[in-house]
């Protein structure tokens, strides 16, 4: 997309400035340093730290999907937990076969093993996506009512599915030996799991940036949440953005459902289903249909419980409502309201 | 808003004028000769269960049906009269059961207790459905749903963490009052063979008020409110133009529906002599309910009946069924695990999506069409 | 003579339970600017929209170029080089004024020449090239939604209400606009309240009424009966002055 580098030439009329809302990115500092004095101990702070931001980054990863899907076409998937479930299930073509390079004591090898869970679990949550778009998603566009209770109805068959491929009973997945235990820096401890969490998560935050900002698919898609009907005016097949979108957010969706089951390190059917309470509160508190929002919301929600679990943990399971009901309060239509038509 | 303008039904048929059934129906019948037939064999089944089974099995899956009748209908006035998709219909479900179990226990098995502790729960859901419909139910209907289910896991979560107060993931049993326990007798020899006891007055009990929040809310849905709500349903922005204002009736809506969950949720505290979170506040009977309501047709109250009564018996003899067809596909690949008896929930789920599409009436809708 | 570039025929639209056109017969011949008059809901929006495909014509057909283009899809409609410009602009604003003509500009960039062309017409495009569409004047997205339109060469240029809600000034650039447009032989047929704006312009006329045409001629043949223009356009006329 070069080749239009046109210098603005000077003129009398005031410029207008481009508005960037600060404000709720600033939220994500401001509460790490109003945790500090709470948390007390420097070293605790971190390790708290560490582990809220790991946690967001999955939750991130699980709700990305889901909010792009619902901002370019509308369409809100309640059966979205059923890819968490089943990309983590999808780890197991590959951890059966491969059990030696869990056990191996080589950084890369096991590296390498997460990266093959991950690619399988991308892989099949993509099939099964298409077809979860065609078949389930299709016939009910337009109609919210229908959407909530057809998606929750492919869920519901989903989740017996994967109990009848799989079992019924939790599965244990061990994390590959080098990703287990802890760095330990003086008196911080920072397990390594969550590092790697939260690489993976950076590198697919920057990721969706630059896909969104750099790309033509991305000014698409970022076209279509907007106003999808003059993206079809403009020559677009909008459809096939859509079923790509679609595919994508489940891939990502069993993405997230792999690093999510490690952490666990249990698999069970329906592990996607619980942590959609999370991703949907993430989405609302980010804004429908705002990947940006998503990605602050979900270290919003994460550090909360964190910081929170540490320093009153009865409070800690309730904190997220606290923290939505609070956004909410403060900005009705989520932290990045996204502009429609 | 001094006079409603009339919404008519989609069909107003049936209006048999002044008879006592339609009074006692809100002339909102049937329609349906089999559906007729249906409803009769079910009240009838259900009135007579005592004296027609013996053993506590069907009693208490009898028990379940009234129970779940009254807990589908009341969320068929959210979901298929108002058209909003709350998942939270547990939580006040949870909250009429533990009302019942915490009053009945710390207070004593007196029927003050009962009272207290009803009164207490129906404040507590009030409340609640109030505050979130008013957060919630003005932005869009999507967000309802969300925030509904968050906010019931949230519950969910209280209750487990609070044990002190709720007996945590282990619940609470109590006693009940002298003449609804087993061993009360209300008149010294059997009727019919059947022993009149505290059992039975239980059941009765629980029967009768069933029936009676049932007609209550039939009542409901056919009264001036309901129509609005059944307006703002088919066009919201058309509803808010005329005058009405949406989210208030929303709201009120998901506070009737709140109130007469909580009853449900009493009323199964009642029956078992015990709650915890997995018999009135897991998600899983959110599922059901959505699947009872939904199979049983949306927005036509009778389909809670039909498919209150089909969900039970299934939960409890469909399994019975399949065990028996995969043992005879033994050898054959695949089927087999298909119909085991533990994959019922798949079948059902398969059956639910296709009727949002294909008979979004449910089996109610069905059977009204077959008539005309 | 040849067969007019569009040409709809008997065009039915319904919208949900309403019945908005009915039978809809107009003609926009290659290179000539068509106006499309009417008073508010005569049925002149739906029409475009009819044409795009963003409303389902019921029956009748919509011939483009020779080809009956009533049943295809909306995207596909675009293809065959008609730009649209919806009442509402359709600005994507959370895009820059840059990133929204990329995007208009399906088969590639837009070369230099056409670029300079659209920064003549609309100079302060250029200037807030690099900031976010949603933050320009009314009168500045209206200019980025025409110019989105003719980002690449199109065939038919649909556009809606231009100078709706604009200042006299701007409406006065905006009518420049038009003139150049026409002048570079771009076949239009655009929507009008405005009469002034629109007598200025056009070279033919469509009057629309409740869902269907009941004027079609010359401008010029308007312009000049005054009887006809109170009769199709009542107070419109004086109105919009």
């Amino acid at each position: 997309m070069t080749g239009m580098a046109v210098e603005p030439s000077a003129s009398s009329e005031p410029l207008p400035r481009a508005k960037t809302d600060w404000l709720p990115l600033l939220l994500v500092p401001a509460l790490a340093l109003l945790a500090l004095p709470l948390v007390g101990s420097g070293s605790t702070w971190v390790t708290l730290t560490v582990a809220g931001l790991a946690m967001g980054m999955m939750i991130f990863l699980m709700a990305s999907g889901l909010t792009l899907v619902f901002g370019l076409m509308d369409i809100i998937n309640f059966g979205h937990g059923v890819f968490i479930s089943l990309g983590a299930y999808a780890s197991l073509l590959v951890l059966g076969p491969l059990a030696a390079w869990a056990q191996a004591e080589s950084v890369w090898l096991n590296l390498a093993l997460l990266l093959l869970c991950i690619l399988a679990a991308m892989g099949v949550t993509g099939i099964v996506g298409t077809v979860f778009e065609r078949v389930i998603v299709r016939p009910v566009y337009g109609s919210h009512l229908k959407q909530i209770l057809v998606t929750m109805g492919g869920l519901i068959v989903a989740e017996q599915a994967i109990h009848a491929i799989w079992g019924a009973s939790p599965i244990p997945i061990p994390l590959p030996a080098t990703l287990r235990g802890a760095f330990i820096i003086g008196d911080v401890v920072m397990e390594r799991y969550r590092l790697v969490a939260v690489g993976i998560g950076l590198l697919v935050f920057v990721g969706m940036q630059l896909l969104l900002n750099r790309t033509r698919i991305g000014l698409l898609i970022r076209a279509g949440v907007e106003n999808p009907e003059m993206v079809e005016a403009l020559g677009y097949r909008i459809r096939r953005l859509f079923v790509s979108v679609f595919v994508a957010g489940s891939a990502l969706a069993g993405l997230g459902g792999v690093m999510w089951a490690f952490y666990r390190q249990t698999l069970t059917a329906g592990m996607g289903m619980e942590v959609m309470v999370l991703v949907f509160i993430v989405i609302i508190i980010g804004g429908l249909g705002s990947v940006g929002g998503c990605f602050v919301g979900s270290m919003l929600v994460a550090l909360v419980a964190n910081y929170v679990g540490f320093i009153e943990p009865k409070l800690a399971l309730i904190s997220n409502i606290l923290v939505m009901a609070l956004v909410l309060i403060w900005r009705p239509q989520g932290l990045f309201p996204v502009a429609r038509r | 808003m001094t006079r409603s303008p009339v919404f008519p039904l989609a069909v107003d048929g049936g209006r048999t004028g002044g008879s006592i059934l339609a009074g006692l129906l809100s002339s909102d019948l049937p329609r349906s000769k089999v559906l007729t037939a249906i409803l009769l064999a079910i009240l009838l089944g259900l009135a007579a269960t005592p004296f027609l089974f013996s053993g506590s099995q069907p009693l208490s899956t009898a028990a379940k049906i009234c129970v779940f009748i009254v807990l589908v209908a009341s969320y068929d006035l959210l979901l298929g009269y108002t058209g909003i998709v709350s998942f939270a219909h547990t939580m006040f479900f949870g909250i009429g059961g533990y009302g019942i179990a915490i009053a009945l226990e710390r207070l004593g098995a007196t029927w003050f207790s009962v009272a207290i502790g009803l009164v207490a729960a129906l404040l507590l859901s009030a409340l609640l459905a109030i505050a979130i419909g008013l957060l919630s139910l003005r932005v869009r209907a999507i967000f309802f749903s969300m925030i509904t289910l968050a906010v019931a896991s949230a519950m969910a979560v209280l209750a487990s963490q609070l044990s002190t107060i709720t007996g945590g993931e282990d619940g609470l049993s109590f006693q009940l009052p002298v003449e609804l326990r087993p061993a009360f007798r209300l008149l010294p020899e059997p009727v019919l063979g059947v022993s009149i006891n505290g059992r039975l007055i239980a059941y009765y009990l629980l029967f009768f008020v069933a029936l009676l929040t049932f007609l209550l809310l039939l009542r409901i849905v056919n009264s001036p409110f309901g129509r609005v709500l059944q307006a703002i349903r088919e066009n919201e922005f058309r509803a808010e133009a005329l005058g009405y204002r949406v989210v208030a009736y929303r709201t009120m809506a998901s506070v009737v529906s709140a109130l007469a969950a909580t009853v449900a949720g009493a009323l199964m505290a009642l029956w078992l002599r015990y709650n915890g979170p997995d018999t009135t506040l897991s998600f899983s009977i959110m599922i059901d309910i959505l699947l009872m309501v939904v199979i049983g047709g949306m927005g036509t109250m009778y389909g809670s009946v039909i498919g209150a009564m089909l969900f039970v018996l299934a939960q409890s003899y469909l399994q019975v069924l399949m065990s028996a067809g995969s043992t005879a596909l033994a050898g054959v690949p695949v089927l087999p695990s298909l119909i085991h008896p533990d994959r019922w929930l798949l079948w059902l789920g398969a059956l639910f999506v296709i009727s949002v599409y294909a008979f979004p009436g449910g089996i109610v809708g069905r059977l009204r069409q077959a008539t005309q | 003579m040849a067969e007019p570039l569009l040409q709809l025929s008997g065009v039915h639209t319904h919208i949900g339970p309403y019945h908005i056109l009915h039978g809809v017969d107009l003609a926009a011949p290659a290179g000539q600017l068509t106006m499309l008059l009417g008073r508010n809901g005569a049925g002149k929006t739906t029409t475009l929209r009819t044409i795009m495909g963003l409303w389902r014509a019921s029956s009748g057909t919509i011939r483009f170029d020779g080809r009956d283009i009533a049943k295809d899809g909306t995207p596909d409609i675009a293809r065959t080089g008609i730009g649209y410009v919806p009442e509402a602009m359709g600005i994507f604003a959370a895009l820059t004024v840059r990133e929204n003509i990329v995007l208009a500009a399906r088969n590639g960039p837009v070369d230099s020449a056409r670029l300079d062309w659209m920064f003549g017409l609309f100079p302060s495009l250029k200037r807030f090239w690099n900031l976010p569409a949603g933050d320009l004047s009314g009168g500045q997205k209206q200019m980025l939604a025409i110019a989105r339109a003719i980002a690449e060469p199109r065939r038919l240029l649909l556009i809606d209400e231009p100078t709706k809600g604009l200042a006299p000034v701007m409406v006065r650039s905006m009518i420049e606009a038009f003139r150049a447009l026409k002048a570079a032989g771009e076949t239009i047929l655009l929507v009008e309240q405005n009469f002034y704006a629109a007598s200025a312009l056009g070279d033919n006329v469509i009057v629309m009424d409740d869902g269907r045409v009941v004027h079609s001629g010359l401008m010029s043949e308007l312009v000049a009966d005054k009887n006809l223009q109170r009769r199709l356009l009542g107070l419109s006329l004086d109105a919009h002055q």
